[in-house]
């Protein structure tokens, strides 16, 4: 059912260097991307999404960052490439959208001349070309009038308009993958379900994989077909979108899907994952990460160490602590708002 | 009597331009809006950027002024008062603002930043004030001992926590929270509404609640006014709206949220399809040649939208 791989991503470990020490922020994470499939990456903030995100494209400030593992696109590791050899593909094979609009585009520069630039470096059309190309591609995103649009500046352009600019740059030079870093937070709704239709249409006709990065459960369930949960820099869980919304297993996961306030089937109250997701350097490096959070649950329920494993076809978890995991009935006071 | 009854708000800001800077034309921010609301209710006032919630709540609370109209707390029309006579009447109405990390002071404690109100309108001795602060910190969920601790040593649902507490301070009697969680993730979102929920019971609090994001609406609102282009379209209470929404744009919102079951994507695509089919066809039934809603019509004893 699922399409050649494009990306492999295997046990992967991002870490950081705070005061000459070097901690993990993405940890044993090993993910697949196939053709012609959206992968969507959830998680609060902190978790290590958009980092992750960043290794691929390879974005971070070398200085500072250890990169362990591997990432294989189309059979070669991105990790041990040099920057020119990088600058090769990425904005070319791999497209990147970012979540704000307004600063991803350069504001002294026309629409137009943003999205040659990619071509620019990635293909050798001549500008008439070029400017042909444009005009087809703002028509592929959707927007009216492209002759026009062509000649103005990111600032006369509204939010959505601007956001489908950006997603014309990243699909200039066809990619095979597009990272989509929270692609529609900074937009309202109704132009927010504008752009996810616009990305799955366009993710059908390019036959790309999309890595879709973002902490809003109701866009996953909208756009994804496999879902990767992270919490404080693991994946804890990993199913298609169908699977994780029935038949959530992870604790974590359960407690997300419980916290949201919906329209769609309102609750008198809300549950609250108690306390904090600890900072960096204090991250538990040993045993379940999310214990901390669960409390109540008997510490014999969890993992000494814990790995992601298949429950069932398709679906992975960590830690067993979800066998016998529940929700502590309406408890109100200390515990309910994460005293510290 | 109404709590609070909005009359006919207008809120303009003039363009200029030319010769002598002279006064072309006007944004209409708020255009001729009228609530009201009903002590111990919260109210919703839903609408996407730029169609003027934000300057409502802020008008309220008189931090812009209104070119016209009537804002009558208790029957009082504040709207008019000089900011000097406005003070005594603005203890009565406080603030939750969005982004917890620049409403709070980084250079003052908890201790200092809870008491400010307190400072400007009681004269309290030391122990009383620091007694009194104690007291909200521990209604809100935190120890008693972090008044001595900075904005910085909190995380971000804390914070929202003592943004809360300062509100509370005077016993005001309408709070304005607007978009109080959306800087916040969800696991702490959920902690701040419960929260709210709670201390609107204890405090008889009425909420004027504004927010971009309609599932939190739903969840926290009795009655919910829809704004697009600085007035009104639908204001009804929460079943009618979601259950019952009757203009084009209020069902054009609804469609547009996600849906969070993936197993309905393609009915949720359909029903998508049909508003957004409805909504080009049927623009004149609902907006006239300007693109501005027409007035509120009343379509039962609480729902009103606007259609010719």
């Amino acid at each position: 059912m699922l399409n050649e791989p494009i990306l492999q991503i295997e046990n992967l470990r991002v870490s950081f260097r705070i005061q000459n020490e070097f901690y993990a922020a993405v940890d044993d994470v090993s993910l697949t991307v196939h053709r012609n499939e959206v992968l969507a990456i959830v998680g609060e903030s902190g978790c290590g999404k958009s980092v992750l995100a960043l290794s691929i494209i390879g974005l971070h400030p070398q200085e500072r960052t250890r990169l362990e593992g591997r990432i294989l696109f189309r059979g070669k590791n991105l990790l041990s490439l040099s920057t020119n050899e990088l600058n090769q593909i990425r904005g070319k094979d791999i497209g990147m959208i970012f979540q704000d609009p307004l600063t991803a585009l350069n504001p002294l520069m026309k629409v137009g001349k943003q999205i040659e630039e990619s071509m620019d470096y990635h293909t050798s059309f001549s500008s008439e070309d070029k400017r042909k190309q444009v005009l087809e591609l703002l028509k592929k995103v959707g927007i009216p009038n492209p002759e026009q649009t062509y000649h103005r500046y990111p600032h006369e352009l509204s939010g959505g308009m601007r956001q489908r600019v950006v997603i014309a740059i990243a699909i200039a030079c066809n990619p095979a993958l597009i990272i989509a870093d929270e692609p529609t937070t900074a937009l309202d709704v109704t132009i927010q379900a504008q752009i996810i239709g616009l990305l799955k249409e366009l993710q059908q006709q390019l036959d790309t994989g999309i890595i879709l990065i973002t902490h809003d459960l109701g866009v996953v369930a909208e756009m994804a077909d496999r879902v990767a949960v992270m919490y404080a820099g693991e994946i804890v869980e990993l199913a298609d979108v169908y699977t994780l919304f029935s038949r959530p297993l992870h604790p974590y996961t359960r407690s997300l899907l419980h916290s949201i306030p919906s329209v769609q089937t309102p609750r008198e109250k809300l549950h609250v994952i108690q306390g904090i997701v600890p900072p960096l350097p204090k991250l538990p490096r040993t045993g379940c990460r999310f214990q901390s959070r669960i409390s109540w649950m008997d510490e014999s329920a969890h993992e000494t160490t814990p790995i992601l494993r298949e429950v069932e076809p398709g679906h992975f978890v960590r830690c067993t602590c979800y066998k016998n995991f529940y929700f502590p009935h309406d408890r109100i006071g200390d515990m309910e708002y994460g005293i510290s | 009597m109404e709590f609070l009854k909005i009359n006919h708000l207008k809120v303009y800001y003039p363009i200029r331009g030319g010769f002598f800077r002279r006064v072309n034309d006007y944004v209409r921010a708020v255009d001729d809006i009228s609530f009201e609301l009903r002590s111990g209710e919260t109210y919703g006032l839903v609408g996407e950027s730029g169609c003027g919630k934000t300057t409502t709540g802020r008008t309220v609370i008189g931090l812009i002024k209104a070119t016209a109209g009537e804002i009558l707390l208790e029957g009082k029309d504040i709207a008019k008062l000089s900011s000097r006579e406005f003070s005594r009447y603005r203890r009565d109405i406080q603030m939750i603002f969005q982004d917890p990390y620049s409403s709070l002071n980084p250079k003052k404690r908890v201790l200092d930043i809870i008491a400010e109100p307190l400072r400007n309108f009681e004269r309290l001795s030391p122990q009383e004030e620091k007694r009194k602060v104690q007291y909200f910190v521990e209604k809100v969920g935190l120890h008693a001992d972090s008044i001595y601790k900075y904005p910085h040593e909190f995380s971000g649902g804390q914070r929202q926590r003592i943004g809360i507490a300062r509100a509370l301070t005077l016993n005001p009697k309408l709070i304005i929270a607007d978009e109080p969680v959306s800087a916040l993730d969800v696991s702490v979102q959920a902690q701040v509404l419960n929260f709210m929920k709670e201390i609107q019971k204890e405090f008889q609090l009425t909420y004027l609640f504004i927010s971009h994001d309609l599932g939190i609406i739903r969840h926290m609102c009795d009655r919910i006014g829809i704004m697009y282009r600085g007035q009104f379209v639908e204001e009804g209470t929460s079943e009618e709206i979601f259950n019952n929404p009757q203009h084009i744009y209020t069902k054009r919102l609804i469609s547009a949220i996600p849906n969070a079951d993936p197993q309905k994507r393609k009915e949720q695509l359909a029903l998508r399809k049909q508003v957004e089919e409805e909504y080009t066809n049927s623009f004149h039934q609902y907006f006239n040649h300007d693109g501005k809603a027409y007035r509120l019509k009343r379509i039962s004893e609480t729902h009103s939208v606007a259609i010719l």
